[in-house]
């Protein structure tokens, strides 16, 4: 006996419901202005040009911390989004009731590596990361950022994350 | 290292739009060696559970140290940009803490220079984060000499 498939705006309204109350609830990402958008599981990381995030007003281009912190947040968030999907879709995770006290335990980074590919326009920036390896303790992602042209990346950087103890 | 030029460097860096807004402040400036502060702020929050602020803040204050290393390093190259910067987190900075990085440009070719940085917060014994970049060298042109 199969069971009937949920409604569309069901699904719908959960993923985007998670996904709001992990970007909203951190401040830095606000800070950045970076916002994300979703098919299906796939995230898009996208950086809202801001005058505050130039480096040098002479090029202008993106500041270099401006663009690191960018694919930092990006990789975090992809990596968190991979670590609660099946707690979101199984209903075990509400995230209406996400506060500063009961907020889900992130990823915390163990290194970083950027490579500076090409300046940063003074627009918007995209970003997709990719878990490679996510053990339970221990995880890989690499991340990709572009503007323009998705083949043309400005920066892209890998990462190693250590899973927060999700028994805890 | 003169006066004027440390008053120049320090005027331009705390001029730029991005370290304004995360509130950068020059502590220490000779050749080749830059200290930078960056205030605790809540808008800088990575965590909510802790307050503790995000990597990414951490980040952008060692790329802009290491940027100034290489600017202030004796060869006074007229530009840089970063190359590649590899960051490594040892701890969490501690919230309401005014954090600190420390660069040192310790080589530069003609091309290139070479750059490590370490962050702190008041615990100056335990350091938040270590970095070592690659960053490029822009210099006078010939024709301009």
């Amino acid at each position: 006996m199969s069971r009937r498939p949920e409604p569309v705006q069901v699904v719908k309204q959960r993923r985007d419901a998670m996904l709001k109350a992990l970007v909203h609830g951190v401040p830095y990402l606000r800070f950045l202005g970076v916002e994300v958008e979703r098919r299906g599981d796939e995230l898009t990381c996208v950086l809202n040009y801001d005058e505050n995030l130039i480096g040098n007003p002479m090029l202008p281009a993106l500041h270099g911390g401006a663009t690191a912190a960018f694919l930092e947040v990006a990789s975090i968030i992809q990596l968190s989004w991979s670590m609660l999907w099946d707690d979101m879709e199984s209903g075990a995770l509400d995230p209406t009731t996400f506060n500063a006290e009961n907020f889900p335990r992130l990823p915390k980074t163990i290194d970083f590596t950027v490579d500076y590919l090409r300046s940063g326009l003074p627009r918007d920036a995209y970003a997709r990361a990719r878990v490679n390896r996510s053990g339970r303790r221990y995880a890989s992602v690499h991340v990709e950022a572009w503007q323009d042209n998705r083949d043309r990346l400005f920066a892209q950087a890998t990462g190693h994350f250590l899973m927060p103890d999700r028994n805890g | 290292m003169t006066d004027d030029f440390k008053k120049i460097v320090t005027q331009f860096i705390e001029s730029l739009p991005h370290a304004r807004a995360l509130g950068l402040q020059m502590v220490h400036l000779e050749d080749g060696v830059v200290e930078l502060s960056m205030p605790y702020d809540e808008k800088l929050i990575g965590d909510p559970r802790t307050g503790v602020i995000h990597g990414g803040a951490v980040s952008a204050l060692m790329d802009t140290c290491s940027g100034v290393a290489v600017v202030a390093h004796p060869e006074r190259p007229v530009g840089t940009a970063t190359i590649d910067l590899r960051i490594d987190y040892m701890r969490a900075a501690n919230p309401n803490q005014t954090i600190y990085a420390r660069a040192e440009c310790y080589h530069m070719t003609r091309n290139v220079a070479f750059v490590r940085a370490t962050t702190m917060d008041e615990d100056r014994d335990n350091p938040v984060a270590t970095a070592t970049g690659a960053f490029t060298v822009e210099r006078l042109s010939e024709a301009t000499k």
